[in-house]
């Protein structure tokens, strides 16, 4: 099914779905995107810039399709930039300050393995605008998955500060990743309707992909905790991200409509 | 051994454009090891243009001419035109060459 052939009774759930979506790569890339001129050194400087622009790519994509499917005439830019916090549905993993390089980094791999087992699915989707998003945006994040696993085996198999601070940056983001794979009543509607994912199976995948990387990386696999954050796909967030948007959105809310 | 800080090594890029194409030499970037060179030669020197394939290769490994080699290295190929395949025609369509 497309635009024209979408039912009406799903809109409001597929609304709220591609703003889970679009906001996950909204705030990450806004994250990485502050490593821009503070990288580590050059190339990695430009590696990260990279990163931040394709996932801004998918959100522009994703919060373009949001607005269409919403039908309020409100476009990415509006979305992005003219809601407040509590109106973001991104994950609370991906607005945590950047941290160190290792921070970033294991978040980075956390969440590109998870990306890239969503949007090998959502090829699948039976929404056919959100197959075609997802299909470029996998063959992106796979080279994130590549890019930041690599530098998993590099600080956790590295030297001993690399360590300490590979493994308590993946302790601090453990109880974040319970979030990736929550399943609630938007969610299931979509399943039923073949046009997102069964979270239940993906979560499998993602836990023996981690578990595989972090062993390379002589990293231990953190025991589950006994909260996992959560609240983000329903607004509630942590006092991170309304400090993120205050920069991010400064520009449009002091000068509205502001081009160049 | 060509060591910089951190255990950092230089590599030189060689991007192949499209198939069938030689390989030729872009620049150079820092890293660890090959695996991460190969990376940032893809982030560096490969995100605009069309690329098939890139080469990283340690800087050390290349053993070259020095300024003082030129004269007895390539002077003599000087005035020797009937080195250069100059007296043939070229088919019409014929490009790359």
């Amino acid at each position: 099914m497309n635009l024209e052939t979408l039912d009406d009774a799903l809109r409001p759930a597929l609304f709220e779905y591609l703003l889970r979506l679009g906001d996950d790569a909204l705030i990450l890339g806004h994250r990485l995107s502050e490593w821009c001129g503070h990288g580590p050194y050059l190339e990695e400087d430009i590696a990260l810039a990279n990163l931040a622009l394709d996932c801004l790519g998918h959100a522009e994509a994703l919060l373009t399709l949001a607005g269409e499917v919403e039908g309020q005439g409100r476009t990415a830019d509006d979305l992005a930039f003219l809601r407040d916090a509590y109106d973001f549905r991104n994950v609370q993993l991906v607005e945590l300050p950047r941290g160190d390089f290792a921070f970033t980094i294991v978040r980075q791999f956390l969440y590109a393995t998870y990306a890239c087992l969503l949007y090998k699915a959502l090829q699948q989707s039976a929404f056919e605008p959100l197959a075609g998003i997802a299909a470029k945006a996998h063959k992106e994040m796979q080279y994130h998955l590549r890019h930041s696993s690599e530098w998993m085996r590099c600080l956790g198999d590295g030297t001993e500060e690399s360590h300490r601070r590979a493994q308590s940056a993946l302790d601090e983001l453990w109880m974040y990743t319970g979030e990736l794979f929550e399943v609630d009543d938007t969610l299931r509607t979509l399943t039923e309707a073949r046009i997102a994912p069964d979270m239940a199976t993906l979560q499998p995948k993602w836990r023996e992909q981690v578990e595989t990387v972090l062993r390379e990386a002589t990293l231990t696999v953190p025991e589950d905790p006994p909260y996992m954050a959560t609240g983000g796909r329903h607004g509630h967030h942590t006092e991170h991200l309304g400090h993120l948007l205050a920069e991010m959105q400064f520009l449009q809310r002091a000068y509205p409509g502001a081009q160049w | 051994m060509a060591e910089m800080e951190n255990g950092m090594r230089l590599w030189e890029v060689f991007v192949q454009p499209r198939t069938g194409k030689p390989h030729e030499h872009v620049g150079s970037v820092r890293a660890t090891h090959a695996e991460m060179a190969l990376q940032h030669a893809r982030d560096v020197y490969a995100r605009r243009g069309p690329v098939v394939s890139i080469w990283v290769v340690p800087t050390e490994a290349i053993y070259a001419t020095k300024p003082g080699d030129e004269g007895p290295f390539f002077d003599p190929a000087d005035n020797k035109p009937y080195r250069h395949p100059l007296f043939y025609k070229v088919p019409h369509g014929v490009k790359n060459i």
